[in-house]
């Protein structure tokens, strides 16, 4: 048997030819923070809540491709203060306001934070203002609470096809926008059942007509952490072909 | 022999709905448990108007976001006074649904609701001085003094204050696990 692997908090951990870390891990049932990571798509390395130690250096493990022999730190407080300490930023960077977000109970954002334990916010809220967008018949945009993730930026362009959203901006400044010359979703081809429609992992792309259809106890995160979920984020077959592969 | 010495608490509502004050009164009969490891200082539980005093207190909660000039001298006083101040619910944490405001201009608010809001009578912006004047902005607590503790929830769950309080008083970092720990 000449099954390749490599160190993960003492754990020795299998891999497939290009499988990443962050995959392999996955694979073998232990949970990796992520926001900006979805197993049907390409890694991205935004959201940088996947960082581990790497052979004694910080890097995202979504995007680092697991190599025999490797020696991962994952569970360590150093790494989770960091994966703490981002959430918080980016917690204040928006406008995240769960009592009153339909997302509460489904948002990966929300349930890091309580996987991580992130009690405060630690840093000062920035408030931004972000107008939301209720110009579709079927979806709201609620700008607020976007974390760049670019999910339903790939989405639209990858699987859909049809270009719906991009970034503008630079720096503090960037921000999703819709592509269309009003800049409003309504004048776009969008479709609530587009994949961009179903990828969002806080509250931004929220389908209209059913808010707080779930009952408080029966939503996404409660009655198991986000950690308890890991089959769902398992890497899909190494034979099928993710979002924006090159061909 | 003498009793151990109780710990004393106070507990104030700023820019906030006494929700979380109604959640800690939810903990119910684990109030009387409570009662025999606590005293009560300024509260409106027990109508105390001035925090210390009957000396320090050991711990403050303090309820709702900072909005007004009065909320900030409350905070301050209970800063003053208490050796651990808790941050207690949304609105103390991130401002809550009180901030969902910052993002328009004060005087815009005010001329809305007092001048020109269709339905609302038209009395003109109240300007008694024995009125707080409202800020700019609504702030987290922990954006004016020093907070020790936070306990998020809208509001914290009545088990998860029970857990937060019994583990401060029995010397131990409180920890919420899942369940007790919300933002929502």
């Amino acid at each position: 048997m000449n099954e390749q692997t490599f160190n993960l908090d003492g754990q020795e951990i299998p891999f497939a030819a290009g499988q990443s870390v962050m995959q392999a891990a996955l694979a073998a049932g232990v949970f990796v923070p992520h926001l900006c990571y979805h197993p049907e798509f390409r890694p991205h390395g935004s959201c940088k809540l996947c960082t581990m130690k790497i052979n004694g250096r910080p890097a995202t493990s979504c995007t680092t491709p697991a190599a025999a022999g490797m020696e991962v730190e994952s569970d360590t407080p150093e790494i989770l203060d960091t994966r703490r300490i981002l959430l918080q930023m980016l917690l204040v960077e928006g406008n995240h306001f769960c009592p009153s977000c339909e997302k509460s109970g489904h948002c990966k954002l929300q349930a890091l934070g309580y996987e991580l334990g992130v009690m405060s916010p630690h840093f000062n809220h920035f408030y931004p203002d972000r107008p939301v967008d209720a110009s579709h018949p079927d979806v709201l945009l609620d700008f607020n609470r976007c974390i760049l993730c670019e999910l339903c930026i790939r989405a639209s362009a990858e699987v859909d096809g049809k270009n719906v959203f991009a970034l503008s901006g630079r720096g503090i400044k960037k921000h999703l926008i819709v592509n269309a010359e009003s800049g409003k979703l309504g004048d776009t081809d969008f479709a609530l059942t587009d994949k961009a429609a179903q990828v969002c992992p806080v509250g931004v792309i929220l389908p209209k007509h059913k808010g707080f259809a779930v009952p408080i106890g029966q939503r996404r995160f409660d009655a198991e952490p986000i950690s308890a979920h890991v089959e769902e984020f398992k890497p899909i077959a190494a034979a099928a072909p993710r979002a924006g592969d090159k061909p | 022999m003498t009793e151990a010495r109780k710990f004393r608490i106070a507990t104030a509502s700023l820019a906030g709905c006494f929700g979380c004050h109604m959640s800690f009164l939810d903990i119910d009969e684990k109030l009387l448990d409570l009662l025999q490891l606590v005293d009560f200082d300024r509260t409106p539980l027990t109508d105390i108007k001035t925090i210390g005093l009957r000396g320090p207190c050991d711990i403050g909660l303090i309820e709702g976001g900072v909005c007004n000039a009065e909320n900030v001298h409350v905070l301050r006083e209970f800063r003053a006074h208490c050796k651990i101040l808790v941050a207690m619910g949304a609105c103390a944490v991130n401002g809550g649904l009180p901030a969902q405001r910052n993002h328009l201009d004060l005087r815009d608010i005010l001329s809305e609701v007092y001048h020109t809001e269709a339905g609302l009578a038209h009395g003109g912006i109240p300007n008694d001085p024995e009125l707080p004047l409202p800020l700019n902005e609504v702030h987290p607590i922990h954006e004016v003094v020093k907070v020790d503790y936070f306990l998020p929830g809208c509001p914290p769950p009545a088990d998860a204050i029970w857990k937060f309080l019994t583990d401060l008083i029995a010397g131990r970092t409180p920890r919420l696990g899942h369940g007790l720990l919300r933002y929502d």
